[in-house]
């Protein structure tokens, strides 16, 4: 039910532009269309091209989707060749039963329970230090620039660079952690081997790669904020804590809301940190949503594409309700403000 | 070690945050700081920095280790460049780099030509289907990745197309367009609109005042959208493993997996092609991080 009313919406908001001006042309009368098309015909040339592309690589896909999840599609009943011979998909349709399976039974919930501590945890300890990090280098100190720099490159190298660094540094054998651990006389640590301390390892993998972009975001929030507000309530004599809470924070709210919201959403689907990293192991301890859907469609055998697409469209449906409360609650915070 | 000293290196932080303007009354004038919480500022600082930059330094310096040293913890043992040589003659890093090149430049050019009209459009003009397309182009950058993966994957395969850059670049369009026509969006949003109405006034079209007067002012704005399009690209994980298989046919993300598998790792070139990869990409990046940062203030996060 709830698929549907999402895949909808998406389709039609994909070529709403089209229905809209027709549907509103053919009620009314035929000089409106010729209007409505004098006037916005240069608009709709101009998005044309993004709305074809996106209906065609991204509704269709979706749409396709949408309907495997609604089927039991598997590596061994889709439509494929084998050299000349052509195969014929022989999947059936078996309704919501697939969502009826991920949402009572186990794996489904208890993976999404981890990629949820993984979410939060990342976004607050990123957020937090983010902002730390923000606030110091927004005073006037010697070497800010080269501060700014050195803590910028996490962000710079890209991705899956750091993340084999770190699969590096984190080596059980023969990673340095280990080593500067053992010359303390302290025993090795299993990183990415002990349930427990890969969780720990994927989120302080992942802080580390997200700090730098909330840092230079806030900064540059904390950078348009007056500083005659500062100077104000210091000669009202507030304090430190007085003045990060009713300056700092109302002033960084547009951004920090933004911020946070857009660091939800690609954390939730964080795929390289995981997949590169542990692969969701040991177990399925550090197993996502995302990286258990690819999971289910690359790599075991016979590739399960229903349940995959299932999951997919799951997370797509977490997400924008997500997205969707989210909204509320800043508009209805922003009346009390 | 590196998380122990995180939580640890934000508590001094927090101390330094207040100690100048804790002692208001001794201080004589305000952004003065006692030399102690001055110390505590770099201190923090210096250490954020230092685990900003480790990892990093330690792969370039491991990259210049022989690789049977690979794994000691000496910094300089015999400064070498063994790893580069194995690397670019006996592996096929330069093959992942070309295909990774072809595939990110594609999709940057096709995605920054596709959407730009549009990004445009969207800054000017209000036309019925506008906010429909606004939402689509917000909703479809929140799409995870498992969403599309499978059903393009069987698309790509029925039409022969895995395997092949040109299916790649395709799937790739599916992440580009929808930012590219956002953040370009917010890059128009900045250029005064007087100037498509002198544009207008000296008998232009709309085409003509995009294409004369817009484009030009909006280069930066487009240099900017084209390069995170292409460190997109270029680091994208999730459907290079998914659709390319063979020596031959990977992307960087993918051949690198190709040294670190579950059998043992060859830290060795791994350290050395990481290197190649990320000192150009973070040397780039680092010039241009400024427009980027306000590029990313006009595009994602004012949106």
């Amino acid at each position: 039910m709830a698929v549907d009313t999402s895949s909808q919406s998406v389709a039609k908001a994909a070529g709403e532009d089209v229905a809209r001006g027709r549907s509103r042309g053919t009620g009314n009368r035929q000089g409106a269309v010729k209007r409505s098309l004098s006037t916005h015909w240069y608009a709709w040339a101009m998005v044309a091209p993004v709305v074809i592309v996106i209906g065609v690589i991204i509704g269709y896909p979706l749409v396709r989707g949408i309907w495997l999840s609604l089927t039991d599609a598997n590596e061994r009943n889709v439509e494929r060749s084998i050299g000349v011979n052509h195969i014929p998909a022989t999947y059936e349709f078996v309704g919501v039963d697939n969502y009826v399976d991920a949402l009572t039974g186990n794996q489904f919930l208890s993976t999404l329970g981890w990629t949820l501590v993984w979410t939060v945890s990342c976004v607050s300890v990123t957020f937090a230090l983010g902002l730390g990090l923000a606030n110091l280098l927004n005073r006037r100190i010697a070497g800010r620039s080269v501060y700014r720099m050195l803590l910028i490159l996490p962000w710079a190298v890209p991705g899956f660079v750091s993340v084999f660094a770190w699969r590096f540094l984190y080596n059980e054998d023969n990673g340095l952690l280990n080593k500067i651990l053992a010359g303390g006389g302290i025993d090795a640590v299993p990183w990415l081997n002990d349930p427990t301390w890969a969780k720990f390892s994927v989120i302080a993998v992942n802080v580390w790669l997200g700090v730098p972009f909330m840092m230079v975001a806030l900064l540059g929030g904390l950078q348009s904020i007056p500083g005659e507000l500062y100077e104000a309530a210091e000669m009202d004599g507030a304090g430190a804590l007085q003045r990060f809470r009713h300056i700092t924070l109302p002033g960084l709210r547009s951004v920090s809301t933004t911020v946070i919201l857009l660091s939800t959403i690609w954390t939730f689907n964080m795929f390289p940190v995981i997949f590169l990293l542990t692969r969701g192991g040991p177990g399925e301890a550090t197993q996502i949503l995302v990286t258990q859907a690819y999971k289910f469609s690359f790599e075991i055998s016979p590739r399960d594409y229903a349940q995959s697409s299932t999951w997919g469209v799951l997370i797509l449906i977490l997400l924008m309700v997500f997205a969707a409360v989210y909204r509320r609650v800043l508009r209805k915070q922003g009346e009390v403000w | 070690m590196v998380t122990t000293t995180t939580p640890a290196a934000k508590a001094p932080a927090r101390r330094a945050a207040q100690a100048p303007a804790a002692r208001p009354a001794k201080a004589p004038r305000r952004g003065r700081r006692s030399p102690l919480s001055s110390a505590a500022l770099h201190l923090t600082l210096i250490a954020a920095s230092v685990i900003a930059v480790f990892p990093v330094l330690w792969v370039l310096l491991t990259s210049l280790k022989p690789a049977k040293f690979a794994a000691t913890t000496d910094f300089f043992k015999d400064t070498t460049f063994e790893n580069y040589t194995n690397l670019l003659n006996d592996t096929p890093f330069l093959t992942w780099f070309g295909n990774s090149l072809l595939v990110a430049a594609l999709t940057t050019v096709l995605g920054v030509f596709v959407s730009s009209t549009t990004g445009y459009a969207v800054s000017r003009f209000r036309f019925p289907g506008k906010r429909g397309l606004m939402w689509t182009l917000l909703i479809t950058q929140m799409f995870p990745v498992a969403v599309l993966i499978v059903p393009i994957y069987n698309i790509m395969a029925s039409m022969g197309l895995l395997n092949s850059p040109a299916g790649l670049v395709i799937t790739y369009l599916t992440i580009a367009v929808p930012f590219c026509a956002w953040m370009m969006k917010g890059f128009f949003d900045t250029i005064p609109r007087e100037i498509d109405e002198s544009g207008y006034v000296d008998g232009l079209t709309p085409f003509g005042t995009f294409w004369r007067l817009i484009l030009p002012l909006a280069k930066p704005g487009i240099a900017v959208t084209a390069f995170y399009s292409f460190i997109t690209a270029w680091s994208e994980v999730a459907y290079a493993s998914a659709f390319m298989v063979g020596d031959e046919n990977l992307t960087l993300a993918g051949g690198l997996q190709k040294f670190v598998n579950q059998y043992g790792a060859q830290w060795g070139p791994m350290s050395a092609a990481s290197v190649l990869i990320a000192i150009p990409a973070a040397l780039v990046f680092l010039f241009a991080q400024r427009h980027l940062v306000t590029g990313m203030s006009a595009g994602a996060v004012k949106g």
